[in-house]
């Protein structure tokens, strides 16, 4: 009974951080689709949302729901910002010219936070900081229910968005073929930086979801490195894919944490994203396809 | 203005273009070879760890600048070359076996994770060659048995013909002999259809399939050779630092061998060599100017990173031809004065170009 108890506590734990990693895949996958750019600064999007809602809510002294709200709409801003006077410049230059420029914003963006909230860890109240669920046995930290909470319900606004209104159709055009989007009058660059702004979104809701359960610091954008095996295990192009490659990739983080040496539970993301483009490269989800010239 | 007549068809296939290249870099290796005699000793030590990076840096853009494909995990090639030569050498296995072995190991690692993640689009290479990075980063670290882990790992004096190579000159000449070779390797790469080859996978994979050439061997062969050459880049690196230490070998260093080679100016080996002076010197150039800095801007602790992030940002946007680009355009500038135009350097108008399998 323990055992079983102790092995849900850490699957939960695991589904939790996997969730934020899904988040972030999440927006990888949504920019790739759209413009087969992939953002490597995500992650460093994502620490920038949680910053400002550090500080509209410590310093602003604004309500928990408040201070999400504006975090949100100022880091989707921040990148619907980002495309259109930036990544805007570089189509047509080769994919990897994209990944440096990418690479090379996300050490900016550290910099800058680093200056305009230092580099100290910190840390915010929420309604579920330290406190716990008990369901017989396990007990259950409010803060890790909210991150699959709220990852659940994003995605079914997400979902709906993209089914349901006239710009999310717009926007399933647009990544499918620009050119007879553009034909059909669909303001496709407008679309595509409105795609970064909502990834830009989705990234900050990681932020601050991850608030409670882990200090914001400059250098969270690393866990954009293991948003990278979730993404790839989804098939990078996949969005519920990438969603379940990240609560795979953190349920295995926890295990391997608890039962392996110490030293492993840092590379496990890694070792499972090699494996996975070992065995399988082209991911769980990838529909078979082929070139056209 | 010179014009070149072809006289032959060999002459295009030849490494140089005519006689003033052969003169003009002929006067430049005997100037970098009397240097030492000349100059401090400082400068001599910051010189060989300009020639450690170019060696890397010719190695990467074979990699980025001919086959258009990209690694962020460099550092860790570097770090396999380095430990190997350190650890054979340890062993009592002679420099010059130990050079060529930290390479062609390095370049069988290359091999090793290329050919699974070669087989997808180039974007995968750079994921999957990020996560190999910290991989490898964590072995060196755990590895304490092998590498010493953080308490470090004194590299032993390596022996070329009974001479030791020893200090900041050692280490200059040592360097300098191997970039020269590396130099010649890739040039006759390039020349050769392997090097054609890997030059029509970076224009486009489609067209070069069609013309009958093997993405995935070509891709890997190109990947192993990149890796090899950093391995050989590594094993010089563990003398110019000595003494080992695990993190030194992180995701900055790989960011800082991708910037050698587009702040140098892709598809151009002399890129590789000017990216090269220009990343070890700019960390030279802060240190300088650290202290005159307004704001205490240069106190900053994450401040030679960001340069690092804003030097590639800007050189992706405003000059993707890099230093290379900016002096082919200043001598054409003499060379058809007073003709140039502001639109002579523009780039063509490009459009989006999928990658994308449909």
């Amino acid at each position: 009974m323990e055992d079983a108890a102790r092995l849900l506590q850490l699957v939960v734990n695991g589904a939790a951080a996997g969730c934020i990693y899904g988040l972030i895949a999440l927006g990888f996958v949504l920019i790739y689709k759209a413009t087969e750019m992939v953002n490597f600064a995500q992650g460093d999007i994502m620490m920038l949302g949680g910053f400002v809602a550090y500080s509209a809510v410590a310093h602003w002294g604004l309500n928990y729901w408040v201070g999400a709200l504006i975090a949100i709409v100022a880091t989707a801003m921040f990148g619907y910002a980002l495309d259109a006077i930036v990544l805007r410049r570089v189509i047509g230059q080769p994919q990897f010219a994209v990944v440096m420029l990418t690479l090379g914003l996300g050490f900016i963006f550290r910099a800058g936070a680093g200056i305009t909230w230092g580099y100290d860890s910190v840390g915010f109240d929420t309604p579920f900081t330290n406190r716990t669920v008990k369901l017989g046995a396990l007990i259950l930290g409010e803060d890790n229910l909210s991150i699959i909470f709220g990852t659940v319900l994003l995605c079914l606004v997400l979902y709906l968005f993209f089914a349901k209104t006239r710009l999310g159709v717009a926007m399933q055009a647009s990544s499918q073929n620009q050119l007879a989007a553009y034909y059909m009058g669909i303001p496709v660059r407008n679309v595509f930086s409105m795609i970064w702004a909502i990834s830009a979104g989705v990234a900050a809701v990681a932020g601050i979801l991850l608030s409670p359960v882990s200090m914001i610091d400059v250098n969270m954008g690393f866990l954009g490195i293991k948003a990278f095996a979730a993404a790839v295990i989804g098939g990078f192009g996949s969005i519920p894919g990438s969603l379940i490659g990240g609560v795979f990739v953190g349920i295995v983080e926890q295990l391997a944490g608890y039962y392996l040496p110490a030293g492993f539970q840092e590379v496990t993301s890694n070792i499972v994203l090699l494996g996975m483009l070992f065995v399988r490269p082209q991911g769980l989800f990838a529909e078979r396809m082929g070139k056209r010239v | 203005m010179r014009y070149l007549f072809r006289t032959s068809y060999q002459q295009d296939l030849r490494a140089w273009r005519h006689g003033g290249d052969v003169f003009w870099y002929g006067l430049l290796i005997v100037l970098v070879l009397i240097i030492p005699f000349v100059m401090g000793e400082f400068y001599v030590g910051e010189m060989g760890g300009v020639f450690i990076f170019a060696i890397a840096g010719v190695g990467l853009m074979l990699l980025v600048g001919y086959t258009g494909l990209i690694s962020l995990g460099h550092a860790a090639f570097l770090g396999i070359g380095s430990y190997v030569n350190s650890v054979l050498l340890a062993q009592g296995v002679p420099f010059l076996i130990t050079l060529p072995v930290s390479g062609l190991f390095t370049a069988l690692c290359g091999a090793a994770i290329g050919r699974p993640t070669l087989r997808m689009s180039g974007l995968y290479l750079a994921i999957a060659t990020l996560s190999f990075g910290s991989i490898v980063g964590t072995v060196f670290q755990k590895w304490t048995a092998v590498t010493g882990g953080f308490d470090g790992f004194a590299v032993p004096t390596p022996y070329v013909f009974g001479v030791s190579v020893e200090g900041a000159t050692g280490v200059y000449y040592t360097s300098f002999a191997v970039l020269l070779f590396v130099l010649w390797v890739s040039v006759n790469l390039l020349r050769s259809p392997i090097g054609r080859a890997m030059v029509a996978i970076r224009d486009s994979e489609v067209s070069a399939q069609s013309m009958g050439i093997h993405l995935a061997k070509y891709k890997t062969l190109a990947f192993a050779i990149s890796a090899g050459i950093t391995g050989l880049a590594g094993a010089l690196f563990a003398h110019y630092v000595r003494f080992l230490a695990p993190d030194a070998f992180d995701v900055l260093l790989s960011v800082q061998f991708v910037t050698i080679v587009f702040v140098g100016g892709l598809g151009s080996l002399r890129g590789a060599i000017l990216g090269a002076i220009f990343v070890r010197l700019l960390p030279q150039a802060i240190a300088i100017v650290r202290d005159d800095l307004p704001f205490g801007i240069g106190r900053l602790p994450g401040l030679e990173p960001s340069l690092f992030g804003l030097v590639l940002v800007v050189v992706i946007l405003f000059q993707p031809g890099g230093i290379n680009g900016l002096w082919l355009k200043i001598k054409l500038w003499f060379q058809t004065y007073p003709f140039m135009r502001q639109a002579s350097g523009r780039r063509q108008k490009s459009y989006a170009r999928s990658e994308r399998l449909r």
